[in-house]
C-alpha cells in the first residue's frame, strides 16, 4: 500500500512513479493525498483533494481516527516510540469534525484513509514538495513520520517516510555538508569534537563555530549589508526564488558576486566575476539519489573552450588564499577526503561503485549498504520520537482582494528553470508556460482555453495562457516555475518556514484577470 | 519450493512450477532466439521464433509462454525446429523493408542477428507493401512502419512496464499497426516521450532521431554514468562516438534503482551540454557587460576581492551557494574551501528551496 501526499511523481519522478504503477496493477492499493486531480489520481484507489497547506490537519485527524478507534500498532508504539501520551492529547484536539473543516474532505473520507492503513500489513509513504515547501513544512515532515510511527510502518522495506528529492543530487549536497550547520556527514560545526577533526583533517585551525547563513538569510543579509559578497555556483536564483523583483533586487545589492555556472543565466547577470564550469558528462564524480545511494558519474568530453572542473576553480582559489590542497581528482577527494571524514560514507569507494551504487549507512569496505533506514524498529536515535504539531494556515490566504489560491510545482517536460532542458528541444513538447485553472472558475470568468489572462498577487503580475484542466479544483490556480516570462516567481510569497527557511511555493494569494 | 524434471535437448533439469520453457532453457545455458519476448512483461508467443518441439505435441510451441511441465522432453535445436525459424525470418524479412543498409539499427538489430545466425541468403517471398506513412515530425523518435515486425514489444513496455498506456495495436490483417491512441502521431496522443518504446524495439522501426548519422553501433562506446535530472539516480548507458560526443542513450538493463527504464529527459535532454551558449571562458564585468579573462586574471580577483571583504568585514559577510545538480565532490570542496579557508559556515544550497 501508498500514500502519496504532496508529491506529482508522474511528472517529477516519473521513473520511480513506473514501479509504483507496477505495483498498483499488481493489486496494490494507493491513496493520493493532493489537492490537484494530478496524474497519479488515475491509478488512486482514493483520491483525497484536501484544501492547499491542511496537510497537518488531515493527519491529524487521520491520527485522531487510528487513536480513537485503536487502529495503531500498539506494540510497535510502546516498545519502539517515546512521546505517545503527548501525540494523544495533541491529536484529540482533531476530532473529524475539525479536521474536516479544515481540510475540505468529509469526516468519512477521512476515517476511511486511517481504516484502510490501519488493515495494511504496511504501507509506503511518499511525499515530495507538496509536504515541504510550505511555511509549516517541517512541521508537515514530523507528521508524517508521526502517521507512520503510529502505524508501525517504520523499519520495513515497503515501509517508512520516503521524501523523493528534486534533483539528482540535493541528497549529495546535503550529505556533503553544503548546509550551514553541519561537516560533511552530518557532523554539527558547533559541536567542538567535530571542529577539532576537521580542524586536523583540513590542517586549520579555529573553524567558525556558529551555525552560517541559510539562502534567504544570505538574500536578506545582502539587503541589510551583513553580507557583502555573494559566490553562487550553479544556481539560477533569480528565477528559482520566490517574489523575482525582491530577489533582483537583493542581488543588485551585493557588493560582489561571483557565478560558476554552464550557461549565463538570469542570474549571471548580476555577477561581477564569471566562471565557466565543466557540465555533466565533462567530469568524473558521484551523485546521491533519493534512496542514498552513491552511484558514479562519468567523463566522455572535454569541457568546452577553457572551462575547467568546479572542484579545480575551488582548490585554485583555496591554493591564492593561501591553502594548498592536496587531492587532485574526484576520486582523490572522495577516497582520501570524504569517505575518510563522513562515517556513513567510510565503507563507499570508489572501485566499489563501478556498476550499481552503495546505499549509505555503510560504515566500512565490507558493509554491503542500507537499503533502508530504522529496520525492526530501531531507530538510528534509540526510540522513534513523537513530534505533536498543531495545524497552521499558509501565511496568505485567499481573500476577497486575491481570492485564489496560487500552488506551483514542475512539469514533467521541463526542469527547473530550463538552463539544461531548454536547450536540449523539450521546448517542442512544452514551449511555454500557463496558468491552470477549473472549468468552473473559467466559466464563472469568462475565460476560454488558450484565452491570455493575468494572474497577480501581491508582489507582481504575469501575462499568461489559461489552461482550463480538471485536475485543478475551484478556487485554485497552478503554474510552474521553468519559463522566464510567466514565472510563478513573480507571484510566489517570500516567507520561510521558521525552521528549515523553505519558501511556501505551494501557497500564496492570487487574482486571475480576463486581459 | 518444490522441483520438479523434465528433458532438455535429451538432459534432465530440474525446474521450478510457474516457469516457461523459455526459462528452464535460458537457466540451463540454452540459448533459443527470442524476438517478442520482454522480460519484465507477459509473455505473448507473437513473434513464432522461440518455437521448440515438445514430444508429443501437435504442433511446435512458443517457449515463452508455454509452461514447463513434469516429464517434458523438449528440443530447442531440431530440424524441425530450424526449418521453422528460417521461415519465420523469412517471412519477416518479407514483411518490411528490411534494408539494412541504411537502418540506423544496422549493429543493433535482432532480426538482422537471426537472419546471420540462421544464413538467410536469400528471402523466397515477395516484399509485402506497407500502407504506413513514416512519422518524423518530433526531434526524438522515428517511427518507421515499414521496418516494423509487430512484435508488440513496444506495446508491452508502455503498458505493462511504464504504464504510460499510450500505444496499442490497431487495424486488421495486412493493414495492422502499433497505433497510438486513435492512430495519432505521438505528439497528439498520450504519450509522454519516455523512448522505452525505442530501447526495446528489436528491429529498426522506432529509432532516436538525435542519434542518426552520429555514429554506427559498432563505431560506439558504451559508458554508465547517473542521470542528471530528477532525484531517482537512473543509470544510464551513454553511447558515445569518436568524436566523444553522445549519441544516444539508453537505460542500464539490470541496474539498479531503474532497472532499464527511463523517462523523456533522462534518454532524449542530454544534449544541452552541446549548447552553443556554453560558457566557455572566464569572465568579468565591464560597464554593462562582461570582457572576457584569463583563469589566472579571474581566480586572482576573486582570492584578492574576498581576502578584502574578510578583513573589512569579517569571513561571515562572504555567503555562498552550492549546487544541487553538480557532483558531491564539488560541494565538498565548494564548503571546505568557505569553512577552512574563507572562516565562515555561511554555506547553503537549494535543497530547502
Amino acid at each position: 500500500m501508498f500514500l502519496c501526499i504532496g508529491t506529482n511523481m508522474i511528472e517529477a519522478h516519473p521513473v520511480a512513479a513506473t514501479f509504483l504503477k507496477n505495483a498498483v496493477l499488481n493489486g496494490a492499493e494507493l491513496i493520493v493525498v493532493d489537492p490537484r486531480k494530478q496524474p497519479l489520481v488515475t491509478f488512486a484507489t482514493l483520491h483525497v483533494p484536501i484544501n492547499v497547506g491542511s496537510d497537518i490537519a488531515f493527519l491529524n485527524g487521520v491520527m485522531h481516527v487510528l487513536i480513537t478507534e485503536e487502529l495503531y500498532d500498539k506494540e510497535f508504539v510502546s516498545s519502539c516510540c517515546v512521546g505517545f501520551e503527548e501525540l494523544k492529547a495533541k491529536i484529540l484536539e482533531y476530532p473529524l469534525e475539525r479536521a474536516g473543516e479544515i481540510t475540505g474532505v468529509s469526516e468519512g473520507m477521512i476515517r476511511d484513509v486511517a481504516r484502510r492503513l490501519a488493515a495494511a500489513d504496511s504501507c509506503m509513504l511518499c511525499y515530495t514538495l507538496g509536504i515541504t515547501e510550505h511555511t509549516c513544512g517541517k512541521n508537515n515532515v514530523m507528521s508524517t513520520a508521526n502517521l507512520q510511527m503510529l502505524l508501525g510502518n517504520m523499519g520495513k522495506e515497503c515501509g517508512g517516510v520516503n521524501p523523493l528529492r528534486g534533483q539528482n543530487n540535493v541528497q549529495g549536497a546535503c550529505d556533503m555538508g553544503a548546509l550551514p550547520n553541519v561537516f560533511p556527514g552530518y557532523q554539527a560545526v558547533i559541536n567542538p569534537d567535530c571542529r577539532a577533526k576537521f580542524e586536523k583533517a583540513w590542517g586549520v585551525s579555529n573553524l567558525p563555530d556558529k551555525n552560517g547563513l541559510m539562502i534567504p538569510q544570505m538574500m536578506e543579509g545582502l539587503k541589510s549589508g551583513a553580507v557583502k559578497a555573494f559566490y553562487i555556483f550553479g544556481e539560477n536564483l533569480a528565477n528559482s526564488e520566490p517574489d523575482i523583483a525582491k530577489v533582483e533586487e537583493e542581488l543588485s545589492l551585493a557588493e560582489f558576486v561571483v557565478c560558476q555556472d554552464i550557461f549565463p543565466t538570469e542570474t549571471t547577470r548580476f555577477a561581477d566575476v564569471i566562471f565557466p564550469a565543466a557540465a555533466w558528462c565533462e567530469d568524473d564524480g558521484t551523485f546521491t539519489n533519493s534512496e542514498r545511494r552513491v552511484s558514479r558519474v562519468r567523463k566522455v568530453s572535454e569541457p568546452p573552450g577553457i572551462a575547467r572542473p568546479n572542484w579545480w576553480i575551488f582548490k585554485e582559489l583555496a591554493r591564492r588564499m593561501g591553502h594548498e590542497w592536496q587531492s587532485d581528482s574526484s576520486r582523490e577527494i572522495w577516497d582520501n577526503e570524504i569517505s575518510v571524514l563522513a562515517p556513513n560514507l567510510m565503507g563507499v569507494k570508489y572501485r566499489r561503485i563501478e556498476k550499481d551504487g552503495l546505499q549509505w549507512p555503510c560504515p566500512d569496505e565490507d558493509h554491503p549498504g542500507t537499503c533502508f533506514l530504522h529496520r525492526e524498529g530501531k531507530f538510528t536515535c534509540g526510540l522513534g520520537q513523537f513530534n505533536p504539531v498543531d495545524w497552521t494556515p499558509p501565511a496568505e490566504v485567499a481573500d476577497e482582494e486575491y481570492p485564489f489560491v496560487l500552488s506551483t510545482g514542475r512539469r514533467l517536460y521541463q526542469y527547473h528553470t530550463r538552463t539544461q532542458t531548454g536547450r536540449a528541444d523539450m521546448d517542442f513538447l512544452l514551449p511555454e508556460e500557463t496558468a491552470d485553472i477549473s472549468p468552473a472558475d473559467a466559466v464563472r470568468l469568462g475565460i476560454e482555453h488558450d484565452e491570455l489572462i493575468r494572474v497577480r498577487s501581491r508582489r507582481g503580475d504575469v501575462k499568461v495562457k489559461a489552461h482550463v484542466t480538471e485536475q485543478v479544483p475551484p478556487g485554485m490556480v497552478w503554474m510552474a516555475f521553468h519559463f522566464r516570462d510567466a514565472c510563478a516567481n513573480w507571484l510566489t510569497n517570500p516567507v520561510f518556514d521558521p525552521a528549515t527557511q523553505t519558501a511556501e511555493y505551494k501557497a500564496c494569494a492570487v487574482t486571475v484577470e480576463k486581459i | 519450493m518444490s522441483h520438479t524434471m523434465l528433458q532438455l535437448n535429451g538432459m534432465h533439469v530440474k525446474f521450478e512450477p510457474g516457469q516457461s520453457i523459455l526459462d528452464v532453457a535460458t537457466n540451463s545455458g540454452i540459448e533459443i532466439p527470442t524476438l517478442c519476448y520482454l522480460k519484465e512483461a507477459a509473455p505473448t508467443g507473437a513473434c513464432r521464433m522461440c518455437m521448440v518441439e515438445v514430444a508429443g505435441a501437435r504442433s511446435l510451441v512458443a517457449a515463452c509462454s508455454t509452461p514447463a511441465a513434469e516429464g517434458m522432453e523438449i528440443w530447442t535445436d531440431s530440424e524441425r525446429v530450424h526449418r521453422a525459424r528460417k521461415l519465420n525470418i523469412e517471412l519477416l524479412l518479407a514483411s518490411g523493408e528490411h534494408d539494412c543498409l541504411v537502418c540506423e539499427a544496422n549493429g543493433n538489430c535482432r532480426l538482422q542477428d537471426l537472419a546471420y545466425k540462421y544464413g538467410i541468403i536469400q528471402v523466397r517471398f515477395p516484399r509485402s507493401f506497407h500502407p504506413h506513412q513514416k512519422e518524423e515530425e518530433n526531434p526524438f523518435i522515428i517511427r518507421d512502419f515499414s521496418r516494423c515486425i509487430l512484435c508488440g514489444r513496444c506495446v508491452q513496455a508502455c503498458n505493462e512496464v511504464m504504464v504510460n498506456r499510450a500505444i496499442s495495436y490497431g487495424y486488421r490483417g495486412s493493414h495492422s499497426k502499433i497505433v497510438a491512441g486513435t492512430d495519432q502521431s505521438y505528439f497528439d496522443s498520450d504519450c509522454v516521450f519516455c523512448g522505452q518504446c525505442v530501447q526495446v524495439c528489436p528491429v529498426g522501426a522506432l529509432v532516436e532521431r538525435k542519434s542518426r548519422y552520429r555514429g554506427r553501433t559498432w563505431e560506439l562506446k558504451k559508458v554508465r554514468t547517473t542521470c542528471p535530472y530528477c532525484g531517482v539516480g537512473c543509470q544510464l548507458w551513454l553511447h558515445v562516438n569518436d568524436e566523444g560526443r553522445i549519441a544516444k542513450v539508453t537505460a542500464v538493463e539490470d541496474g539498479a534503482p531503474n532497472k532499464g527504464r527511463l523517462c523523456v529527459k533522462g534518454r532524449f535532454a542530454y544534449d544541452f551540454i552541446y549548447s552553443e551558449d556554453r560558457l566557455t571562458t572566464p569572465l568579468i564585468k565591464e560597464g554593462e557587460g562582461f570582457r572576457e579573462a584569463s583563469w589566472d586574471e579571474a581566480l586572482d580577483l576573486v582570492a584578492t576581492k574576498f581576502t578584502e571583504i574578510k578583513e573589512k568585514y569579517g569571513p561571515d559577510a562572504i555567503a555562498g551557494v552550492s549546487c544541487a545538480r553538480s557532483i558531491n565532490e564539488d560541494s565538498y570542496q565548494m564548503q571546505k574551501l568557505f569553512r577552512s579557508v574563507i572562516g565562515t559556515n555561511n554555506i547553503d544550497h537549494c535543497a530547502r528551496t
